[in-house]
């Protein structure tokens, strides 16, 4: 037997270390559809216990909207389960099709390759496009699924400081001898919510000719004024090379990502990007409910208005409360308190008062920069974020972190 | 010895300290496992040692261990400029 007694303690002694530095992470079973309140079980075989949910990447809460649910229905019945084939086998429908399209129209580019998720879209695309003769400039807080598939190109790498416009220009300025160029960035950093400064970075590489890469996942749907994405928001619509975006977020929540961007580089894309070569097509059931979400937030603004102006009487009220947040515009509001133990006791007291949100902290963020980080929803009422505010209220009062600035809480509770 | 440390000294600094990060970085400051330079970021600082000194260093030696503090780092520049 090769799994020996001795593999498997080696194994049970690994896994015993993330426990004993707090770094296991544990399920919490949900026993309700995905919305602003939610029937939890947590611990494992613990009573279930609504909480109001304030963590999900529900944005415009359409996980779990009727008429996304019924023409999920609609595309089981008319195109089956399950294609049962890579895309360029036997696994394209007409659906597909028509979901690129309606994505590339909605994005603003020129062409559109569904992924099985946005994960695997940046896994593939780096390589399929770039070569040894070219360089990925990116920034240091990108998302880790885009540093995984920067690893997997054989470009040179390279990164410019968080937002640190000066910086990248010196890096655009030291690799004018590489063939291409490629700045890549989130839209919205999913760690601290705030936005990349696209306006200047579209600048840089009209100056410097460089391409520019953006993962929209965290606002496709809800960014800039029709929701386009950050591009929308930073006025340069039209002009990013590349985007990458997820179906698992705003736009329904399901699962599935995409390339978007110059024809002949989603081409590469279609042709080269192994995680679209070698897994599964998308499957026609969230095909379908996706291309109800796009039909939805084409139609109106309604649902991402709501979003933002929860989002601005969330981000006022913890501030009048006393909490330290990162400043920005996005729905992802970090309450930050800097010592990973202290985010978790917060976040488990958050939970006793039912309200659920999550603690992170080191490897998923900065030492010393943990932190709960709170997301909002189309599907959030005032009440709900009246009841959570309150929450925080209290459990902020029992640390004693209230009116406290960073180095008093970091002078409390160490980093 | 002391023109390298303060050289890739400054250079650390510059490249990979935040205006608002207060942390203290010296010679035996653990850059890598300390969370100061990603392993992702590292290939910055062996471009620049590359061409400051003018050495070449094999990917197979520019391992996190080597360039986890300024005093690693000197002994693989040393090393490299004696090669």
């Amino acid at each position: 037997m090769a799994f020996s007694d001795k593999t498997r303690a080696d194994y049970q002694n690994e896994l015993g270390a993330l426990k004993d530095a707090g770094l296991f992470k544990e399920e919490r079973f949900i026993h309700s559809p995905q919305s602003s309140e939610i029937v939890v079980e947590f611990p494992a075989g613990s009573t279930t216990k609504k909480v109001i949910n304030m963590c999900a990447n529900n944005y415009l809460g359409l996980s779990s909207h009727p008429e996304v649910v019924q023409a999920a229905h609609n595309g089981l019945e008319v195109r089956g389960y399950g294609m049962s084939s890579v895309r360029f086998i036997c696994g394209t429908q007409d659906i597909h099709r028509q979901l690129e399209q309606k994505l590339s129209e909605f994005l603003g580019a020129e062409d559109t390759l569904l992924f099985p998720s946005c994960m695997d879209a940046n896994a593939g695309v780096f390589e399929a496009v770039l070569t040894d003769k070219d360089v990925m400039i990116a920034d240091r807080l990108v998302h880790a699924s885009i540093i995984d598939g920067m690893r997997l190109c054989k470009a040179m790498q390279d990164s410019f400081k968080h937002s640190d416009m000066a910086h990248l220009e010196e890096k655009l300025q030291e690799h004018q001898d590489k063939r291409w160029r490629m700045v890549i960035t989130d839209g919205v950093f999913s760690m601290d919510g705030d936005i990349a400064k696209l306006d200047t970075i579209v600048e840089l590489a009209d100056k410097y000719d460089a391409m520019v890469f953006v993962d929209d996942s965290h606002s496709s749907g809800f960014i800039g004024k029709t929701g386009r994405g950050t591009h929308e928001h930073c006025g340069v619509f039209g002009r990013i090379d590349i985007i990458t975006t997820t179906l698992g977020k705003a736009l329904g929540g399901a699962s599935g990502g995409c390339v978007s961007g110059r024809r002949e580089l989603v081409e590469m894309c279609r042709q080269k990007a192994r995680p679209y070569l070698f897994s599964n097509s998308v499957p026609p059931v969230i095909v379908a409910g996706a291309l109800r979400v796009i039909d939805l937030i084409s139609q109106t603004t309604e649902r991402r208005d709501k979003l933002e102006w929860n989002t601005k009487y969330w981000r006022k009220m913890l501030t009048d409360i006393g909490l330290d947040i990162k400043a920005g515009d996005s729905p992802i509001v970090p309450v930050m308190l800097y010592n990973a133990k202290l985010a978790q006791d917060f976040a488990r007291d958050l939970f006793t008062e039912g309200i659920y949100a999550i603690g992170f902290f080191f490897p998923v963020v900065p030492k010393g920069q943990a932190r709960i980080r709170t997301q909002l929803s189309a599907a959030h009422n005032k009440e709900h974020l009246d009841l959570a505010g309150e929450a925080f209220r209290k459990v902020g009062a029992k640390y004693g972190i209230l009116g406290k600035g960073k180095k008093e809480i970091i002078e409390m509770f160490g980093m | 010895m002391d023109d390298i440390s303060k050289t890739v000294l400054d250079y650390v600094k510059r490249e990979y300290i935040e205006e608002d990060d207060d942390r203290e970085v010296n010679i035996d400051t653990p850059l890598i496992s300390g969370g100061i330079v990603d392993s992702f970021s590292m290939v910055s600082l062996k471009r620049f040692l590359e061409k400051k000194y003018n050495i070449r260093i094999p990917d197979a030696d520019a391992s996190p261990e080597a360039f986890d503090t300024v005093r690693s780092i000197i002994a693989l520049v040393t090393r490299f400029k004696k090669d």
